[in-house]
C-alpha cells in the first residue's frame, strides 16, 4: 500500500526532508505541496513521532518549532551520524554495560527458573498442533510472572530494565516463538502504551491485573485496508456531546490475542480542531479499551503457517462508549503513540531471534558432530564449516544488536529508533537464514517434523512481516538517515550565504571532501575505543562511514526531495546501514572481550574481523553500484519488468515449449 | 515444640551439563560452568514448605555450605518459600575437601542452635553421589533418622515415613526431633516464580562461619585421582556361535 502511495506521492518529502530550496531536486516543491495535507504517511510520521519525543503534553502550536529544533540537536546516536559521515562513539563505544550489581545479581536468578519452566514444562510442538498455549503451560506462565515482566513491582510486575527483560525474552525464542508472541503481543505491544503513555490512575488501574495474566492485552492497529499505511486506518472515535465519552467504530484484522484480551489499546481517527486554522481534521487518537465496555466482539482464531500457538483474530468494536479518561496520551497523537510503542519493542525482536538462533545453532552442530558421511563426520566438510561459521556470526550480530540498543535505552537515550529498526530487520533475516541453514545441514532429518526446526522456520516467518514489514523499515531507516543528513546539508548552506563568519566550518568542510575525494582519511578514527587487536577492523569501518557518508550526500545532492520515490536506492542505502551498524556493534562488543580477556575473546575477535571484512566488501559494492550508470539502468529494467509483469497478471514470456 | 525446620540445599554442576575432567586430575572443570541446586535438595525444600503450608511447622530455614555462590542457592530456596537462610561460608582448600563429615558436624551444630525439631536434606547430592549426611547428622545429633521418604506424615511429635527400599517400601514411625532425607517421588518441587524472586529479596540470610559454631572442617580424605568414565572400545562381530563361544573363554568371560 505504501509502496505505491509513496512511489505516486511525492508529497512524502515534505515531512520527511527538510531541504531548502535551493538544492537541486527543489523545482519539484511545488507538486509536493499539492497534496501535503494527505501525506502523513507511515515513514514520514514515524520521522516526526520520533522527533518529537519529549512532547507528550506539547502544545500543537509549538509542535513545528520543536520539531525543528529536536532535529537540529546534535544527535548522539551512532546511526543517525553515519549518515553524515561522522562518528558518534556515545552509545556504542564501549559496549553498554547497564546493570548494576544487584540487577545483574537478580537477573543471575530469573534466567534459571524461567530456562527450566520452557525446558521442562512448555511443549512446544504441542502448542503448535493444538494451535493454543496448553492450558496448563499458560497458568505457569502467569504464576512465573511473564505477563508483566516490565510492570513496575509496585503495580504487580516483576520491574525489569529492558537489558534484564531481553534477556528473558531470548529464553523464549529460544524455545517458543508462539509463546512468544502471545507474550510479546501482550507486554511488548498490548499494555506498553499505558507503561509508556499511561496517566497514574490508568497505571493504577489496569496494570496490576495485566502483570498477572488475570488480563490479558492486544494491540489494535491494522485493518482490512491499512496495513503498512497505518495513518489510512478507519475505525472511529467520535467525542460525545458532553465530551465524556468517544464511541468508538471500526474492525481490526490479524491482532494477536485479540480473541483473549480483556484489555486492547486501539488507534482510531478523531476529529480534532486545528489550532491554527480552526478546521477540523481527522487525526489518529489512542485508546484504552475494555471489552467490558460492550461491543467489542472477535473472530475465529485465524489459520497461520506459523506462530500458530498464539491466537490471532479479528476484532470489531461497534459503538463501543470509551470513557474520555481511556484516551492514551493527546487526542490527536496516536500515531507517535503507536510509533514509540513499536519503537520500545523492536529490541526484544531481535533479543528473543537471538535466542532462537542459539538454539538452532546447537541442533545443527550436534547432528553436524555426529552425522558421518563418506567416513567422515559433516562438520569436517568445509560446505557444512561454512554454514556454521556464518551461522555463528549472524547470532553474533544480532545478540550485540540487541544488548547494544537495550543498554542505550536503559541509560536513557531517546534517539535509538534506526538502530531499532536495524535490529528488527537484521534479526528478522538473520534468523530466517540461520534456521534454513540448519535445515539444511540436517538435511532431510531437518525436513521431518520430529526434528522441530521446522516449526522454527514456519513461526519465524512473520517477523519479516508484522511490526513494520522489513521493506518499510528499510525505507524508514533510509529516509530517516537522510533527513538528518539533509539537515546538515542545509546548515552548510546556510553558512556558504554568509561565508566570512564561517570561515573555519567551510574550510573544514571543503578539506574533508577533499580528502575523502582523493580517498585520504579525514581524520577520522576509532582508535581509542576500539581494541588495538582490532585496529584492521576498525580502519575498514571508518573507511566506510566516510564512504557512506559521501554517497549520502552525493545521492541527496542529486535527488533532493526526489528521493523518497527512489525506492531502488533507499533499499540499498538502508542494506549498506545495517551492514555499518552491525560492523560498529561488533567491534564494540569483541574490543570488550579482548579488553576483558574473556577466554572466547580470540573467537570473537575472529567472528568480528570476518564480519567486518565481508560487510566492507558489500558495502562498497553497494555503493559503486549506487555511482554506477548500470544502476540506473537496472532500475528501469526491474521497473519494467515488473510493470510488464502486473499489466499481464503474471509471467510475460511464453513457454519456451510454446505451450 | 518450636517447630522449627532446618533444610540443606546444596550447589552442584547443572544435571544437563556434561562433565569435564580438570586436565592435572585434581577434580572437575568448574569454572564458567552452569550451577544449580541439587534437585533431592529442591525436594527437601518443597517437603518442608508444604509442611509449613499446612501449617505443620512454622519455620523452614534452609542451610548452605560454600562459597558467595552458594547465596544463588539460598535464594532460590527462599523464592520457593523458604522463610530465612544461612549461609555457612566455607572458601578455598576447606571448599575443596568439604565432605559428608564436615557437612553434617555443620548441620548438627545449626540444628541445635536453632533449636530444629526436623532436619531435612537430599538423600544425596548429583555430584559426588555420596548418600552419607543425612545418617552422619543424625548420629551426631542422636537422633533417628528416616532416609530415602517418598512419603512424610506429622503426627504430633511422631513423623510417620514411607521409605524406599530395595523391592519395595516400608513404612516406619520415628520420633522427633529427627533428620529425614528426601528421595525422588516424595513431591515434585514447584518453580521459582519472578515475583516470588522478587519477595525472596527481602528475606534474610545470615551469614555463619564455621568456627563461630565450633566445627573443624579439617578432613582427613585426600583425593588421589579423578578419571573420566573407561572409553567404551569399539566391539568385534563373530560370524557363529562357535566363534562367539571362543571368543568368550579367551577374554576369560566363560
Amino acid at each position: 500500500m505504501l509502496l505505491r502511495r509513496m512511489s505516486q506521492n511525492s508529497a512524502l518529502c515534505g515531512g520527511v526532508l527538510r531541504l531548502p530550496n535551493s538544492l537541486p531536486g527543489g523545482k519539484h516543491q511545488k507538486e509536493a505541496h499539492v497534496s501535503v495535507h494527505n501525506a502523513r504517511r507511515y515513514a514520514s510520521q514515524a520521522a516526526e513521532a520520533v522527533l518529537d519525543k519529549p512532547a507528550v503534553g506539547a502544545d500543537s502550536t509549538t509542535k513545528s518549532d520543536k520539531v525543528e529544533k529536536a532535529a537540529n540537536m546534535e544527535s548522539k546516536s551512532f546511526a543517525v551520524n553515519m549518515f553524515k559521515g561522522q562518528i558518534s562513539t556515545a552509545q556504542v563505544f564501549p559496549y553498554p554495560s547497564v546493570m548494576n550489581e544487584e540487577q545483574t545479581q537478580f537477573l543471575r536468578e530469573l534466567v534459571g527458573p524461567c530456562s527450566k519452566f520452557f525446558e521442562e514444562v512448555n511443549d512446544p510442538a504441542k502448542n503448535d498442533a493444538l494451535e493454543k498455549v496448553e492450558d496448563h503451560t499458560m497458568e505457569g506462565l502467569k504464576e512465573m510472572g511473564a505477563f508483566g515482566l516490565q510492570v513496575p513491582a509496585d503495580l504487580g510486575g516483576v520491574g525489569l530494565t529492558n537489558t534484564q527483560y531481553a534477556r528473558l525474552v531470548e529464553i523464549v525464542g529460544m524455545h517458543d516463538l508462539g509463546v512468544g508472541i502471545t507474550l510479546g503481543a501482550h507486554q511488548s505491544i498490548g499494555f506498553k502504551g499505558i507503561i509508556l503513555f499511561g496517566t497514574p490512575a490508568q497505571k493504577e488501574k489496569y496494570l496490576p491485573k495485566l502483570a498477572t495474566g488475570e488480563h490479558m492485552a492486544a494491540f489494535c492497529l491494522t485493518e482490512p485496508a491499512s496495513g503498512s499505511d497505518a495513518a489510512s486506518i478507519k475505525t472511529t472515535a467520535v467525542r460525545s456531546a458532553c465530551g465524556k465519552y468517544f464511541t468508538l467504530n471500526g474492525g481490526k484484522i490479524w491482532i494477536s490475542n485479540g480473541g483473549l484480551a480483556e484489555i486492547f489499546t486501539v488507534f482510531a481517527k478523531t476529529p480534532v480542531k486545528d489550532q491554527k486554522t480552526g478546521e477540523m481534521k481527522d487525526k489518529i487518537s489512542a485508546f484504552v479499551v475494555e471489552r467490558s465496555f460492550g461491543g467489542v466482539t472477535h473472530g475465529p482464531p485465524e489459520k497461520k503457517m506459523g506462530i500458530k500457538a498464539s491466537n490471532t483474530a479479528e476484532v470489531y468494536f461497534d459503538n463501543v462508549r470509551v470513557p474520555a479518561e481511556c484516551v492514551l496520551g493527546e487526542v490527536g497523537s496516536g500515531f507517535k503513540v503507536a510509533m514509540h510503542i513499536l519503537n520500545n519493542g523492536r529490541f526484544g525482536m531481535a533479543a528473543a531471534l537471538s535466542g532462537t538462533m542459539k538454539g538452532v545453532i546447537t541442533k545443527a552442530v550436534d547432528h553436524a558432530a555426529n552425522r558421518t558421511q563418506f567416513g567422515n563426520k559433516i562438520h569436517n566438510y568445509g560446505a557444512i564449516q561454512e554454514k556454521v561459521a556464518r551461522m555463528a556470526m549472524m547470532q553474533y550480530v544480532t545478540e550485540s544488536m540487541a544488548y547494544m540498543i537495550s543498554g542505550n535505552m536503559d541509560s536513557g537515550a531517546a534517539d535509538f529508533q534506526i538502530e531499532a529498526a536495524i535490529s528488527k530487520i537484521y534479526a528478522s533475516e538473520a534468523a530466517w537464514i540461520v534456521t534454513d541453514e540448519c535445515i539444511q545441514i540436517m538435511g532431510g532429518m531437518g525436513f521431518m517434523k520430529d526434528a522441530g526446526v521446522e516449526r522454527v522456520l514456519r513461526d519465524l516467518r512473520i517477523f519479516r512481516i508484522f511490526e513494520g514489514t522489513n521493506d518499510i523499515l528499510r525505507l524508514f531507516v533510509a529516509l530517516n538517515g537522510f533527513q538528518n543528513a539533509g539537515n546538515q546539508l542545509k546548515s552548510l548552506q546556510k553558512a556558504l550565504k554568509s561565508p566570512f563568519g564561517n570561515i573555519a566550518l567551510l574550510t573544514g568542510e571543503v578539506t574533508k571532501r577533499a580528502r575523502r575525494k582523493a580517498g585520504l582519511g579525514t581524520g577520522l578514527t576509532l582508535q581509542g575505543n576500539i581494541h588495538p587487536d582490532l585496529t584492521h577492523s576498525g580502519d575498514l569501518t571508518v573507511k566506510v562511514i566516510e564512504q557512506f557518508g559521501t554517497v549520502v550526500e552525493e545521492l541527496l545532492l542529486k535527488h533532493g526531495k526526489k528521493i523518497i520515490d527512489e525506492q531502488f536506492v533507499l533499499k540499498r542505502v538502508a542494506d549498506c546501514a545495517i551492514d555499518l551498524y552491525a560492523m560498529v556493534v561488533v567491534l564494540s562488543r569483541a574490543s570488550r572481550s579482548l579488553e576483558q580477556g574473556h577466554p572466547s575473546a580470540q573467537h570473537e575477535k575472529m567472528l568480528c574481523e570476518t564480519w567486518c571484512t565481508e560487510a566492507h566488501d558489500r558495502i562498497l559494492q553497494d555503493i559503486g553500484f549506487l555511482r554506477s550508470s548500470t544502476s540506473k539502468q537496472t532500475f528501469k529494467n526491474l521497473r519494467a519488468i515488473s510493470k510488464a509483469v502486473v499489466e499481464n497478471g503474471g509471467v510475460v514470456s511464453p513457454h519456451p515449449l510454446g505451450f | 515444640m518450636s517447630s522449627r525446620v532446618l533444610v540443606g540445599v546444596k550447589r552442584v554442576i547443572d544435571y544437563a551439563v556434561k562433565i569435564r575432567v580438570k586436565p592435572d586430575r585434581s577434580g572437575v572443570v568448574t569454572d564458567g560452568v552452569k550451577h544449580s541446586m541439587n534437585p533431592f535438595c529442591e525436594i527437601a525444600v518443597e517437603e518442608a514448605v508444604k509442611l509449613r503450608e499446612k501449617k505443620l511447622i512454622k519455620e523452614v530455614v534452609v542451610v548452605s555450605c560454600g562459597p558467595q555462590q552458594v547465596m544463588e542457592t539460598i535464594r532460590t530456596a527462599l523464592a520457593m518459600g523458604a522463610d530465612r537462610g544461612i549461609h555457612v561460608e566455607v572458601t578455598g582448600k576447606e571448599y575443596e575437601t568439604l565432605g559428608p563429615l564436615q557437612v553434617s558436624k555443620i548441620m548438627a551444630a545449626l540444628a541445635k542452635k536453632e533449636e530444629a525439631k526436623l532436619v531435612i536434606l537430599g538423600k544425596q547430592a548429583i555430584d559426588d553421589d555420596c548418600n552419607q549426611t543425612g545418617q552422619m547428622t543424625a548420629a551426631l545429633l542422636d537422633w533417628p533418622q528416616g532416609t530415602f521418604a517418598s512419603e512424610v506424615t506429622i503426627d504430633g511429635d511422631k513423623i510417620k515415613i514411607v521409605r524406599e527400599i530395595d523391592g519395595g517400601l516400608e513404612t516406619i514411625q520415628i520420633n522427633m526431633p529427627a533428620v529425614v532425607t528426601a528421595d525422588l517421588r516424595l513431591n515434585t518441587p514447584r518453580y521459582a516464580t519472578l515475583p516470588n524472586i522478587m519477595k525472596a529479596k527481602k528475606k534474610k540470610i545470615a551469614n555463619v562461619k564455621p568456627a563461630d559454631l565450633g566445627v573443624d572442617l579439617t578432613s582427613r580424605i585426600e583425593t588421589v585421582s579423578v578419571d573420566d568414565p573407561p572409553q567404551r572400545l569399539a566391539g568385534v562381530k563373530v560370524e557363529t556361535v562357535d566363534d562367539l563361544v571362543a571368543k568368550l573363554k579367551e577374554a576369560g568371560n566363560i
